[in-house]
């Protein structure tokens, strides 16, 4: 296996982007990347491009065709990767065993979703898909359905309060202030989330993350073409993925992901790292509990412990290890598609130094993205 | 759902037959054609009992009806309604919904079994799908 290296990294402005089409924000974040890169778009040499579901949200398949014709790579082997929520952090997986592998030396990494085109009502169903249909969609269970039985579980084992859970969204909002890509600005308090709209107890609004339109794409290049193009090249030392029964209540544990203890070794194994010698994560916090499952299964914080490790502040910036600096899915917002590729992008912001006031003096950085209630994980280690 | 999408799941959803896994023992609902823990194929029907415990459970509260949409459910849900993860006597688990409850009898670890509901209401197309869920096992 080659080493790989990070070498651009583009993306749009998160949020409910009425003015913007599917096509128009992946053409943005995939040339900007490419820009970023000091790179011409004919050395594109293959593009990986992760997206839940061009179909359900505007009725468009063939994405695989359409996102380089649009960004003008002529002609180029393109794949679309669907995992659901995981979908972008599955491409940027598949672009890596390609260049890694010998393949090719330039692949452009893109992830994008356009939510806002349909209802609430027809996202929410379009989510859903994300679970097993027939038997756990069709019997009533919603997306935020689902985590909150976990949610409500761990509360039930572990004693988690419905503060501890609303610490986590307060933390990821604070965050989020400081990016200025992030689709909330907006500082609120554990009052606020206690206060705001039930949605499936004991979550409430602001225990979920937002309905974003968004695209991010990143250009990886092999160590030698890294090397020429590039004067501060980010590298990837592991790389893991793992799935798991799509419907949660066939898991035997229904508070482990097992997908992500198991993806999160490969990657630990192969950067010859521990838990406990990352500098920071990005992890897949679609509600507050899922970060909170997040940091357990990946070895940040003893199972069940992490309510309390979050309320006592040590995953914030600054913290023993600070957690979503970017402001998370929670707060950066959650454009499906592009989650798992804007997670790559903070990482080698953290690592090149360019995070601004958000930095956490990282050397490495961890990402973790999720697809469904935990059917697909994948984890990548980054370091500089 | 389509018709026969329906149709074909009328076994496993009025009378909750799963499988038999003859080499293992091991049981599963829904249906699976291959074991999940040994790889046997000569899976046989077994029909399960409909009593369980709650393993944990919400109250949902978000709509999901849309008079434009094909599927109407809040007729058949009655916002909110309470959603479960229940183990079954025999092992499995599934997800289902808890009526006829109120929120205080609503607790994990409660004893509920199986009733014989509609589930879904498919709007102009006028199917309606009957399925299980639970009442408290008193
Ligand atoms: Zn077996």
């Amino acid at each position: 296996m080659r080493k790989v290296a990070v070498i651009g990294i583009g993306m749009t402005k998160f949020g409910q982007l009425w003015k913007r089409d599917l096509t128009s924000l992946s053409v943005e974040a995939g040339v900007n990347a490419v820009r970023d890169a000091g790179i011409h778009q004919k050395d594109v040499e293959v593009l990986y491009g992760g997206t839940m579901s061009g179909g359900l949200f505007i009725n468009q398949e063939h994405l695989g065709s359409m996102l380089p014709d649009y960004m003008g790579f002529k002609n180029i082997p393109s794949v679309r990767v669907e995992a659901a929520c995981a979908s972008g952090g599955l491409a940027l997986r598949q672009a890596y065993i390609d260049i890694a592998s010998g393949m090719h030396d330039i692949a452009v990494v893109g992830g994008v979703e356009k939510m806002t085109d349909i209802g609430t009502y027809s996202i929410t169903k379009a989510l859903a898909t994300a679970a097993d249909t027939v038997n756990e969609s069709n019997f009533g269970a919603t997306f935020p359905g689902l985590y909150a039985l976990m949610a409500k579980l761990h509360m039930h084992k572990y004693k988690t309060t419905e503060e501890q859970l609303a610490s986590v969204a307060v933390k990821n909002h604070l965050n989020a202030l400081d990016n200025p890509n992030a689709q909330f600005h907006k500082k609120i308090s554990i009052q606020d989330v206690m206060d705001s709209a039930k949605i499936a107890d004991p979550l409430k609004l602001l225990d979920a993350s937002p309905i974003t339109d968004g695209a991010a794409a990143i250009v990886l290049a092999s160590e030698k073409k890294a090397k020429k193009l590039s004067d501060t090249p980010v590298w990837i030392k592991g790389s893991g993925h793992a799935t798991d029964t799509i419907s949660l209540h066939d898991r035997d544990d229904l508070l482990t992901l097992s997908a992500t203890v198991s993806a999160a070794k490969q990657a630990y194994l192969q950067a010859r790292l521990q838990p406990k010698n990352i500098d920071m994560a990005e992890v897949h916090d679609c509600f507050t509990i899922a970060e909170l499952l997040a940091i357990e299964d990946l070895g940040f914080v003893k199972k069940g412990k992490s309510g309390k490790f979050t309320e006592e502040g040590y995953t914030k910036i600054g913290g023993k290890i600070p957690i979503n600096p970017s402001g998370g899915l929670k707060a950066k917002g959650h454009p499906i598609g592009a989650s798992g590729v804007a997670q790559a992008i903070e990482a080698v912001l953290q690592l090149r130094g360019d995070a601004g006031k958000r930095s956490t003096n990282s050397e490495n950085a961890l990402t973790h993205n999720v697809g469904g209630s935990g059917g697909t994980s994948v984890v990548h280690i980054f370091e500089r | 759902m389509a018709v026969p999408k329906i149709w074909r799941k009328i076994p496993e959803y009025y009378n909750l037959i799963g499988k038999l896994c003859p080499e293992c023992n091991a049981k599963f609902f829904p249906k699976r054609t291959v074991c999940k823990n040994c790889g046997c194929t000569r899976m046989q029907d077994y029909k399960f009992e409909g009593k369980g415990k709650i393993v944990t459970y919400t109250i949902i509260r978000t709509s999901m009806s849309d008079p434009e949409q094909e599927i109407n459910e809040q007729a058949a849900r009655n916002i909110p309604y309470a959603l479960a993860i229940i183990k079954l006597k025999e092992g499995p688990m599934l997800t289902a919904q808890i009526i006829d409850c109120g929120d205080s009898e609503l607790n994990i670890g409660k004893k509920v079994k199986k009733v014989f509901r509609k589930i879904l209401e498919n709007g102009p197309s006028g199917v309606i799908q009957y399925g299980y869920k639970f009442k408290i096992d008193k």
